[in-house]
């Protein structure tokens, strides 16, 4: 009898990369029903314009690079970072937004890099943050949920807004903006932000309508930061992503946001208010896990992603942007060669 | 003796300072966010550079070779000051608007490259061209980048050429569109890397097929036309 002798690993999940990236694509379903549910079909519309500029973008770049198009594109990679960006940025943000940025992403951070395994930035995160200092106004439309909203929109309303600029009654994007109090409603972080700025304490900053109590959880924004959550447990369940990176961005983001509020409780949010705003658990599960642009030794991506937390809750507390969990993806991004470096697993039977 | 169209090729393409050699990349990178600020500085340069050339080609029997480079520096900072008087006096809002990128000229590693490279080894004219045709690849470079970030940032061309070229240029100023949400990042630094990269991507580019198009053909091939069958 013979035995076949190979080296390790022995038990291989045999994956290819269209099937991880569809994964990732379906799990992000749930985020963004409970994105249209809170915050209207705009959500919808964005990731339409995203996924088809994504798609002539990468399918333009194949064709000057002179490769198989169709191979590239049917590996879902351009389809997934044209969601996450979409799901970004505000759902009624003018046409031409979403098609930059996805332009963008693609085009210049990841195929100017040589496409999918070659960027060393995350494509939609690039993106966005170019989006962000370029854009800064049109980056800060979010909307009231639309149940609190004074002039809640349908699919019509999105259509003409995002592509004139203007609902169908003729209401424009401020207009929209209105709660139903017919005061303009910010993000969760942009309202404590700004009322940190005009000199009020944390706990009055959770006085604002946005706030469901004193606990810093949000209407609607906490749901749908829930709902990207159980679309992460999905994908770690399955093994689509090592916990290493989520978890430890998360135990980052929860230590360090702990300690700034516990030495400076006025000025700084509590542990759920940054966990449940903006992009935190989005891109614990779903950004930070990139496999290209991120770590690859095991200890590596627990220092990587917990200094993703770190950063952003030092960028959010201290920072010019409410949220800066893209930041904190870029920066890390610039430093993974470094880590990598120093993380090197010692090979089995190797002194060190 | 001097090769014109030789040099003239070198510094306008083939060897071109900006987008070749990628020297003096913080001034051009950080002052063209507009055509006309680009123009200004790259007229600066160009005139510091031509100085500098026929200065150093002139001294260059005089100078002791171990302590060249620092009388090289001196010869650079006098011309500096000169530009950067004339231009205090005669373009004092371009002046405000350049700010310490028109001192920082003597850093600009074009310049004393040249110096070294071409002026210190080479006869008083061809040195004087070879400044100015450097200059003017350089400054090329900064206005056609400043052209496209201004485009691209504030949708305008030429906006304040009165500050460079006098009152009757404010015509020169053409509105391409006006937007209502500037492209912030075509202004911002980072613009001025991407616009950089995106342009030397153009360049390599048209370099081979400038080359296939210019390259010498090669000299017909006779070949002995076979007369007698040996099968």
């Amino acid at each position: 009898m013979q035995f076949s002798l190979s080296s390790s690993p022995h038990n291989r999940v045999r994956r290819d990369t269209a099937s991880v990236m569809r994964a990732v694509c379906y799990a992000c379903i749930p985020g963004i029903m409970a994105q249209v549910w809170f915050f209207g079909w705009g959500v919808m519309i964005q990731l339409m314009l995203a996924i088809a500029t994504a798609l002539i973008t990468e399918a333009g770049i194949m064709k000057l690079r002179r490769r198989n198009a169709k191979r590239i594109l049917s590996d879902y990679s351009a389809v997934l970072t044209a969601l996450l960006l979409a799901v970004s940025i505000p759902p009624l943000a003018p046409w031409w937004l979403i098609v930059i940025g996805t332009f963008f992403s693609i085009a210049i951070v990841k195929q100017l890099y040589g496409g999918l395994g070659f960027n060393m930035f995350n494509p939609a995160m690039g993106g966005y943050v170019m989006l962000l200092i370029s854009f800064p106004l049109a980056m800060s439309m979010w909307l009231p949920v639309q149940s609190m909203a004074l002039y809640p929109y349908n699919l019509t309303d999105a259509l003409s807004v995002i592509f004139t600029g203007f609902s169908v009654s003729g209401y424009d994007i401020t207009q929209l903006r209105l709660g139903i109090d017919g005061v303009t409603q910010a993000t969760p972080l942009d309202a404590v932000r700004s009322s940190l700025l005009l000199g009020e304490t944390y706990s009055e900053a959770l006085q604002a309508p946005i706030f469901t109590s004193e606990s810093g959880l949000s209407h609607g924004w906490a749901w749908v930061a829930l709902a990207y959550l159980v679309g992460g447990l999905f994908l770690l369940w399955r093994k689509f992503i090592s916990w290493h990176m989520p978890i430890s961005m998360l135990a980052g983001v929860i230590l360090t946001s702990g300690f700034l509020n516990m030495i400076m409780p006025d000025a700084s949010g509590g542990v759920l208010f940054h966990l449940f705003s903006g992009a935190v658990l989005f891109g614990a599960f779903f950004i930070v896990t990139d496999p290209v642009s991120g770590s690859t030794t095991p200890k590596g991506r627990i220092i990587f992603g917990a200094l993703i937390g770190f950063w952003t809750v030092i960028i959010r507390t201290f920072g010019g942007y409410p949220d800066a969990v893209a930041f904190a993806v870029l920066l890390m991004n610039i430093a993974v060669p470094l880590i990598d470096y120093y993380t090197q697993p010692r090979t089995y039977g190797a002194r060190s | 003796m001097i090769d014109v169209k030789e040099l003239t090729w070198q510094g306008l393409w083939k060897n071109n300072p900006a987008l070749v050699q990628l020297l003096g990349l913080c001034p051009l990178l950080a002052v063209t966010s507009s055509a006309i600020n680009g123009l200004g500085l790259g007229l600066a340069t160009l005139f510091v550079l031509m100085g500098s050339n026929i200065t150093v080609s002139a001294v260059r029997h005089y100078v002791p070779n171990e302590i060249r480079i620092p009388i090289f520096v001196i010869v650079i900072a006098a011309f500096v000051t000169i530009i950067q008087l004339l231009m205090q006096a005669f373009t004092f809002e371009l002046y405000l608007a350049l700010g310490i990128f028109i001192p920082l000229i003597v850093t600009n590693c074009a310049i004393i490259g040249r110096a070294e490279a071409f002026a210190a080894k080479n006869e008083l004219f061809p040195s004087a061209y070879d400044g100015f045709i450097m200059g003017a690849g350089f400054a090329l470079v900064l206005v056609l980048l400043g052209g496209i970030r201004e485009i691209l940032g504030s949708g305008t061309l030429f906006s304040g050429a009165e500050l460079l070229l006098g009152a009757w240029a404010v015509d020169l100023k053409i509105t391409i569109f006006v937007p209502d949400n500037p492209f912030l990042l075509a202004i911002l630094p980072p613009g001025a890397f991407i616009g950089m990269g995106l342009l030397i991507a153009l360049k390599n580019i048209l370099d081979p097929r400038l080359e296939a198009k210019f390259a010498p053909k090669p000299e017909k091939i006779v070949e002995r036309a076979r007369v007698t069958a040996e099968s």
